[in-house]
């Protein structure tokens, strides 16, 4: 048992069991693909091809549109057929090209891309990471390059690899440790190349004992990488948390980790580097999780970006019985879709399929002020007060509470017994406050 | 589109505790001193319990119903509130004020400020303030063995003599539900095993209690009188089970703390230099009040914000 944790947090069923032993399996992709120009935090990516164009796979189809913004590179050959809005797994209709697969999947030259790691400086590590188009692939999808471009290099002192995987169900990241575990070590220790000052942590929390065995084997001879068990604990993986465990350094939702000397990548994130610095791969795949009890074969899929979430399922054995509610991501932060015709994008870590909507089912109750939702919330605050701000719509009181400081990890309306969405209401007037400060 | 799926934000698990769940672990934990109660006092003290749950519930039941809303007696929260008027009366007070009790905590302490979550003081105690005003002579008269007599805490406070041993067990004068600590201890163990409730309140306002006692009691560290002090009266009800209330003691951890320091020290005051032998219950519904307070003063440090933030505003 590890005791590198933070305070407070929840233990949800972990249901990992059903998809954890499943050696990730490669899916051929059938029909369209779509490739959304949004698929990170900032500017869409600017279409460089045009209808009938023909594309390679790993050809560039789209640039960023912006410092802060992501190329997005096709993951098969074909023709481009259309670009235009398509639904995404968020809910919104999203600008997108779509490339007709001739399943050919006639490459690019890679190689071209390759150079020894002794021969690249710094920028050019950064440019090569940028140009693949490698973004936060941990949900929130921002660009990697930038986040490897802190204002001050020297400054930071921690490059910390999130193999927490603290969502229940989510095993994407644990095969990934698994089956390719010198894939994250050699991602480390590229960026670990570009930050002088800086040690390199691997945190895995302490319910995934072999992966903790088998990275800590392949670093042991590491002078600058240390392999960190962290507590089961959900959100051990969430990025303030994960920073509190492993370097006990504090940051609000003001601060950047690279303002506490941390900079943290997702598993998946750490291996695009890898894959983009050494092989010369753009981000065109990604490792999706297809799990839920109603889910014949679950398992994890190394899947091309642009493929149809409905494939997903049949690659899994389809369902035992029709589902109500189908999860982009974990069931405490992921998206509920509205249908499951939309692409997967960098950021789908995988699709959950729900055989009940529990938020459906339980009618919220009134309060009964038992203070669980304060014992459980890691940013410690008030979340029943702070709902109760959100409702009636009191701005100031609601900041005046740190409501700012949320980061949405969803504890307080697991934990809450008279079932009330606390983390809903919290949400809900955190993008009210936000959307007024854009102004 | 006929193939739209359900679709809500974020969690989409909940845990498995519920409000009436949390009644019923703390309906259970109440068992053990309502069974010594009833095999302390006989058939009355059960007949007591039977009336004071079943007004409980059908008062908040009838009100919802005629003020037309949702009928929450399903939440159990009235059947505890009921019980612990129960315990909180001597067997032998007649049924009518039983009833009144009853109702007055249930409408007036409990619904007329909204219900659930909404009272500002404990509804049973608040009852047993009540009827400690209304009706002075039934409330504090008691009887055991067929003898009527003082209770270990008055004889103690007249300079008698006590039984410890026989006031741990509860074989002495009192309410219905207080006597026993064994019986109160064992339920507060259960609540606290299945993490109802939290030591930070019962702790606070027990350790601050001793203290004050060993201070101003008059006879310095005697562990015989501490331990009558603290297994006579309403004291290990009080604290684990009155004091710990959810919608009456304050949210926030801290604030815990200061609420069962403050609680100490009244009960305190209330039992050495009060007018009566006893003083927990108007100590806890007179912390209640101070709830609001003591939270707005105990917010926590959020995670990542330095307190110096805090000064410069």
């Amino acid at each position: 048992m590890s005791n590198l944790t933070f305070k407070g947090g929840v233990h949800p069923h972990d249901g990992k069991e059903l998809s954890k032993d499943s050696p990730i399996v490669e899916l051929k992709p059938i029909g369209d693909m779509v490739y959304p120009l949004s698929q990170h935090i900032g500017a869409p990516a600017t279409p460089v091809v045009a209808k009938g164009d023909y594309v390679l796979e790993g050809q560039l189809i789209a640039a960023a549109g912006g410092f802060v913004s992501a190329n997005i590179h096709s993951s098969v050959s074909g023709t481009v057929k259309a670009i235009e809005p398509r639904l995404v797994a968020t809910g919104g209709m999203v600008n997108s090209i779509v490339i007709e697969n001739d399943g050919e999947y006639k490459t690019v030259d890679y190689s071209a891309n390759t150079k020894p790691l002794d021969e690249l400086t710094d920028d050019d590590i950064r440019n090569v990471i940028k140009d693949a188009g490698v973004v936060g692939m941990g949900g929130a999808g921002f660009p990697t390059n930038v986040k490897l471009t802190p204002k001050n290099i020297d400054a930071i002192e921690y490059i910390i690899v999130n193999g927490a995987e603290c969502e229940p169900y989510l095993t994407s990241d644990y095969r990934r440790m698994i089956e390719e575990p010198e894939r994250v070590v050699g991602g480390l220790k590229i960026v670990l190349k570009l930050f002088k000052n800086a040690v390199g942590y691997i945190a895995i929390e302490d319910n995934k004992p072999d992966a903790i065995k088998k990275i800590s084997e392949l670093v042991k001879d590491e002078e600058r990488i240390s392999v960190k068990p962290v507590k089961t604990k959900y959100p051990q993986g969430g990025e303030r948390t994960l920073i509190y465990a492993t370097t006990k350094r504090e940051i609000n939702s003001k601060m950047l980790p690279a303002d506490a000397g941390c900079i943290v990548h997702n598993i998946d994130t750490i291996v695009s580097i890898y894959n983009a610095v050494i092989e010369g791969w753009p981000l065109t795949k990604r490792i999706v999780t297809v799990t839920g009890a109603l889910v014949n074969n679950p398992g994890n899929f190394y899947v091309y970006l642009g493929m149809n979430y409905r494939q997903l399922i049949e690659a899994a054995g389809g369902l035992k019985k029709d589902a109500v509610k189908f999860i982009s991501g974990g069931p405490m932060m992921g998206f509920a879709m509205s249908s499951l015709d939309v692409p997967v994008t960098k950021g789908s870590a995988s699709l959950l399929v729900l055989e009940e909507d529990y938020v459906a089912k339980v009618e919220p109750s009134a309060c009964i002020r038992c203070g669980r939702c304060v014992e459980v919330c890691p940013e410690r605050i008030i979340p029943s007060k702070l709902a109760a701000l959100a409702q009636r719509g009191d701005k100031e009181g609601f900041m005046g509470l740190n409501g700012m400081e949320c980061v949405e990890c969803g504890s307080c309306s697991y934990i809450c017994p008279a079932k009330r969405h606390l983390t809903q209401n919290i949400k809900a007037m955190r993008r009210n406050i936000m959307a007024s400060m854009r102004k | 589109m006929s193939d739209l799926l359900n679709v809500s934000v974020s969690p989409h698990i909940r845990a498995k505790d519920t409000t009436s769940g949390i009644m019923r672990d703390v309906l259970i934990a109440l068992a053990p001193a309502s069974i010594f109660g009833i095999y302390n006092f006989g058939y009355k003290a059960l007949i007591i319990i039977l009336v004071a749950v079943a007004t409980c519930v059908a008062a908040e039941g009838i009100y919802e119903y005629f003020m037309h809303k949702k009928i929450t007696v399903g939440d159990l929260s009235a059947a505890v509130t009921g019980l612990l008027i129960a315990l909180n009366v001597p067997h032998t007070l007649p049924i009518g004020m039983v009833i009144i009790a009853s109702i007055f905590a249930i409408i007036v302490v409990k619904q007329l400020f909204g219900g659930i979550g909404q009272n500002f003081m404990n509804p049973a105690l608040a009852a047993r303030c009540f009827l400690l005003i209304s009706f002075t002579g039934p409330m504090t008269s008691f009887t055991y063995d067929a003898v009527t007599g003082a209770t270990p805490l008055a004889v103690l406070k007249d300079g008698g003599s006590v039984d410890v041993l026989d006031m741990f067990i509860g074989q002495t004068a009192g309410t219905i539900g207080e006597t026993s600590t064994l019986c109160i201890l064992l339920g507060a163990l259960y609540l606290v095993a299945r993490k109802i409730i939290s030591l930070r309140i019962p702790l606070a306002y027990i350790i601050t209690f001793v203290v004050f006692i060993i201070i101003f009691g008059g006879n310095g560290f005697d562990a015989e009188y501490i331990a009558a002090h603290l297994c006579g009266g309403g004291l290990m009800l009080g604290a684990f089970f009155m004091a710990t209330d959810y919608v009456t003691s304050p949210i926030t951890p801290k604030g815990k703390i200061v609420f069962g320091i403050l609680l100490g020290i009244l009960t305190g005051i209330f039992r050495l230099f009060g007018g009566s032998a006893e003083g927990v219950s108007y100590a806890i519904i007179f912390g209640n009040l101070l709830v609001p307070l003591i939270e707005k003063f105990t917010v926590p440090r959020a995670f990542g914000i330095k307190k110096a933030k805090k000064e410069d505003k």
